[in-house]
């Protein structure tokens, strides 16, 4: 009575997959991302594979500036992801990077613009103080209206992310150089006070070798926060259940705006990055979308501040390489976005094999 | 139809490993059509597991399950459905903001999902009258009790044309007059042909619905009796494997001081009504202060109140610290009271909804407790690992590692060990449970009643909600017995009989008035 059919495939949860495996297959990943991108780019315009791959690689490193500004990229963006992390782990969907990020650039451009000739310790010891003083607080306002009135987070941080942009629009108008242009122009061209120079050689823009251990302080200090700390086993029995929280004694409304603090304030450190290390002006594109990118990165490095590097690094590449093609083989944007869909699937399928076991049905015996 | 076998489930040599634990050992087991078979085992001996590979959740790593006869490969629970098979898990699956008609065709294909209002609630009415089920297809799911979802999860896979039907610990939530109703809708069903298998720790009620009881212990299928030649006794030393003694010892502690009073206190729930009215009673060092009355009488607001959870809209709670001097409890939180230094420890109803964080691996989960103690702003990881390995060994809790899988992973039983483990290692003055055996096995229900004793003749004061009438009397030496929230008495646990106490619970005052 039974329509007795055989599932082909069946799936089941997985445990105890050890590390190097996860590497592994993680690694195959990236790789079966690469040949699966090259073999439609070949279908659609049948274009040697190989070259395209070549032209990417030659996009991100081709030069030592071009190298140096794929790891530049790189370490924003996983600044931005180490500071979303914090929220995430809280189960607190912040989606306003990007305003946080354009706060804390707006506070480093107002003290490069108006103090350039304070000693440069007093100066960067502003820049950075405000800058996340500026993200905290931006991060604080939906903290804090959550923890008051539970209010969705999701659409209050994405709607300041809006009046960040205002404000900026603002901001840009009253420093607007030269006058007509619209645009703040470089900072300090002549005295580059306040930009943050090269560690191996003297003069800006060189190599980002600073901005890379700054960064990577902000993935050890995210990093063991959550682990390590009191306050990160907080954010995480709040993440998990409120009610939990409650009843051991952690007072939530203070968790979700501590954490939310924190979680701006390193957003906004990475907008004094953009501004101070990075282009040395501000504008409303100075986060340019990265505060949503950071989003995926965080998610993908389960919120370990180590793995986002990985994953940051790969998506800065693919948008580099992307940019290349386009202009080498005269391909419009889509061809990019093709490249990272196809790349993002391909991840996500190795993190479904990791966690999920499948097996094909065979006829009697069972034995997985 | 032609080949039909008399068995609607047979289960040959089933083997299910999770990594290391063997969770079942080539088992064995047989289901009738029109019978109720008991399945009973000790926590974590396989169970749910067992069930759960007849529910398309699990598959097994070997064996044959056989339905009415025909092998049968169930790899999904929609194949599951497929061979007529329904499962109630012990969490329900229903949407919050459907009604009940909604809930039942949700996810149908075909036609029977695509059935108007008016001849769906028609179906589903002939299922209640045909099985006795108290129904209202179009109550919404968040304004239903614990047994009228139950009722929707049963009604929902019997809509569905289930002949076979699984049912995991569904006692274990229910009021012992639910309990009852359950019960005369099973035999009902039995009675139409179906084939039930039920999952419950408690024995009589293993004796008083099943035709016959199959025994898992550690994985691996011991024997199936009749229930008719079986006695809680018998049924205990198969499960344990070695003889036990079902007896509360119940000795008295000579120097009892008041430790917690609490004097006319009102509680609101969120929704504005009166969970609890003018309560006042003592509790007792060295004393266990039974809390008996029908399920959501207020005992979750009275102990939660004093807790620092709920507010009081009027009266005091004062503890009386080891100094002899009063302390108002009532308006501190959890956390002022953690500060004072006031040893209150609480194991709430809802393990997971709130004594535990269940993604959290079991040290976390005792870390919870005590993450503050010592200095500097960094967690201390070894001195929990310590005290889980502890907890573990002593409660013989039974999992493949403390600081690796999420606690969810464990049996329920086990679960529960580690709840209550955690709350007794942090040696309170005060200790509250809430349904503390609730899904435990029954020795393990006894080891936690002599762990409380043991709490009470060290001087601690413990208040003991409970369901189960017999063990209130056996266990507590005062009982405070709740109606609707307010105090209906408060007596003798030694010289009160079982009935004063039921009429005490469902009528203010006993009815004495
Ligand atoms: N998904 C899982 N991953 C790892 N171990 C598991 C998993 N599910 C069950 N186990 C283990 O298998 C064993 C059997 O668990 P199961 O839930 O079947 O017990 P049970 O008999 O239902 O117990 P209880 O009466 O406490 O509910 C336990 O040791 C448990 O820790
Ligand atoms: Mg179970």
């Amino acid at each position: 009575m039974n329509k007795n059919k055989e599932p082909l495939l069946h799936m089941s949860k997985r445990d105890g997959v050890t590390l190097q495996l996860k590497l592994l297959v993680r690694i195959i990943s990236v790789i079966l991302g690469f040949v699966i991108s090259g073999i439609v780019i070949f279908a659609i315009v049948k274009m040697n594979p190989i070259q395209v791959y070549k032209s990417m690689a030659a996009g991100a490193f081709g030069t030592g500036t071009r190298m140096w500004f794929t790891v530049r990229d790189t370490m924003i963006l996983t600044c931005i992801a180490a500071g979303l992390a914090c929220a995430f782990k809280m189960r607190f969907w912040n989606i306003g990077a990007e305003g946080q990020m354009l706060v804390g650039g707006i506070a480093t451009a107002f003290f490069m613009i108006n103090y350039p000739s304070m000693s440069p310790v007093l100066l960067f010891a502003c820049m950075i103080i405000t800058s996340l003083l500026a993200g905290a607080i931006w991060g604080l306002i939906p903290g804090f209206f959550k923890a008051k009135w539970n209010t969705n987070e999701t659409l209050f941080t994405l709607m300041l992310n809006y009046i960040a942009i205002q404000l900026t629009s603002f901001c840009v108008s009253k420093w607007e150089h030269p006058f007509g242009s619209n645009t703040v122009g470089v900072i300090n061209q002549r005295t580059m006070a306040g930009w943050i120079g090269n560690m191996f050689s003297p003069g800006y823009n060189g190599d980002f070798a600073w901005t890379v251990v700054i960064v990577l302080l902000v993935c050890t200090f995210v990093y063991i926060y959550l682990k390590r700390t009191k306050q990160g086993f907080e954010v995480a029995v709040v993440g998990d259940s409120e009610n939990t929280a409650m009843y051991s004694g952690i007072r939530v409304p203070n968790v979700y705006m501590r954490t939310m603090a924190i979680s701006g304030a390193l957003c906004g450190f990475a907008g004094f990055l953009a501004v101070s290390a990075v282009s040395h002006t501000i504008s409303t594109s100075t986060a340019g979308g990265r505060g949503f990118t950071a989003i995926i990165v965080a998610w993908l490095a389960k919120m370990n501040p180590f793995y986002m590097i990985l994953i940051s690094f790969l998506l800065t590449f693919l948008d580099k390489g992307a940019t290349q093609i386009a202009s080498d083989f005269g391909l419009n944007e889509y061809a990019s976005q093709i490249i990272m869909g196809i790349m993002l699937l391909c991840i996500l399928g190795a993190e479904f094999f990791l966690n999920y076991k499948v097996a094909l049905n065979k006829k009697n015996k069972e034995v997985a | 139809m032609e080949n039909k076998s008399q068995y609607a489930i047979q289960m040959k040599n089933i083997t299910k490993r999770f990594g290391q634990v063997v969770a079942n050992k080539n088992v064995n087991l047989d289901l009738k059509s029109g019978e109720i078979l008991s399945l009973l085992g000790e926590n974590g001996s396989g169970k749910t597991t067992l069930m759960n590979m007849l529910g398309g959740i699990y598959f097994p790593d070997e064996g044959e399950i056989f339905i009415n006869g025909d092998k049968a490969t169930i790899a999904s629970p929609k194949d599951s459905f497929g061979y007529g098979i329904g499962m109630i898990h012990q969490h329900f699956k229903l949407v919050d903001v459907f009604t009940a008609a909604e809930n039942i065709v949700l996810g149908l294909e075909g036609e029977k999902g695509k059935l108007n209002k008016a001849s769906l609630h028609k179906a589903i009415r002939e299922i209640a009258d045909r099985y006795g089920f108290d129904i209202d297809p179009d109550q919404k799911v968040y304004d239903m009790s614990v047994s009228q979802k139950q009722t929707v999860e049963i009604v929902k896979v019997l809509y569905r044309g289930a002949d076979i039907l699984i049912l995991d610990e569904p006692t274990a939530v229910l009021t012992p007059q639910e309990t009852d109703k359950l019960f005369a809708v099973m035999r009902n069903m039995k009675a139409d042909g179906k084939a039930l298998i039920i999952i419950t720790h408690k024995l009589h009620e293993v004796l008083s619905v099943s035709d016959r009881v199959a025994v898992l212990r550690k994985g691996e299928y011991i024997g199936c009796v009749d229930t008719k030649d079986a006695t809680q006794q018998s049924l205990t030393e198969m499960m344990v494997g070695r003889s036990v003694s079902l007896n509360i010892n119940r000795p008295v502690y000579e120097n009892k001081e008041d430790l917690l009073i609490v004097d006319n206190i009102t509680v609101r729930g969120k929704d504005g009504v009166k969970r609890l009215e003018d309560v006042s009673f003592t509790a007792k060092g060295g004393e266990i202060l039974g809390i008996a009355g029908i399920a959501g009488s207020g005992q979750k607001e009275l102990l939660e109140a004093i807790a620092g959870i709920q507010k009081l809209e009027q009266g005091s709670i004062t503890y009386i610290d080891d100094k002899g001097e009063n302390v108002l409890l009532s308006g501190m939180d959890p956390l002022d009271i953690i500060h004072k230094g006031i040893l209150l420890s609480f194991v709430p109803e809802d393990r997971f909804g709130m004594g535990l964080v269940a993604n959290m691996p079991i040290t976390e989960n005792i870390q919870l407790r005590t993450y503050r103690q010592g200095k500097g702003p960094m967690l201390d990881r070894n001195t929990p690992k310590a005290l889980s390995q502890k907890i573990v060994d002593d409660l013989e809790v039974v999992t493949p590692d403390i600081d690796k899988i999420p606690i969810r992973r464990l049996s329920g039983g086990n679960v529960q060990k580690v709840l209550v483990g955690r709350e007794i290692s942090c040696s309170p003055r005060l200790l509250m449970t809430a349904y503390a055996v609730r899904g435990l096995d029954i020795n393990t229900s006894y080891t936690i009643y002599d762990l409380l004793t043991e709490q009470k003749m060290k001087g601690v004061a413990v208040i003991y909600v409970g369901e189960d009438l017999d063990v209130l009397l056996e266990l507590a030496d005062r009982l405070v017995v709740l109606c609707g929230g307010k105090v209906s008495g408060v007596v003798d646990a030694r010289t009160t009989t079982k009935e004063e106490v039921g009429l005490m619970m469902t009528k203010l005052g006993g009815g004495k008035s």
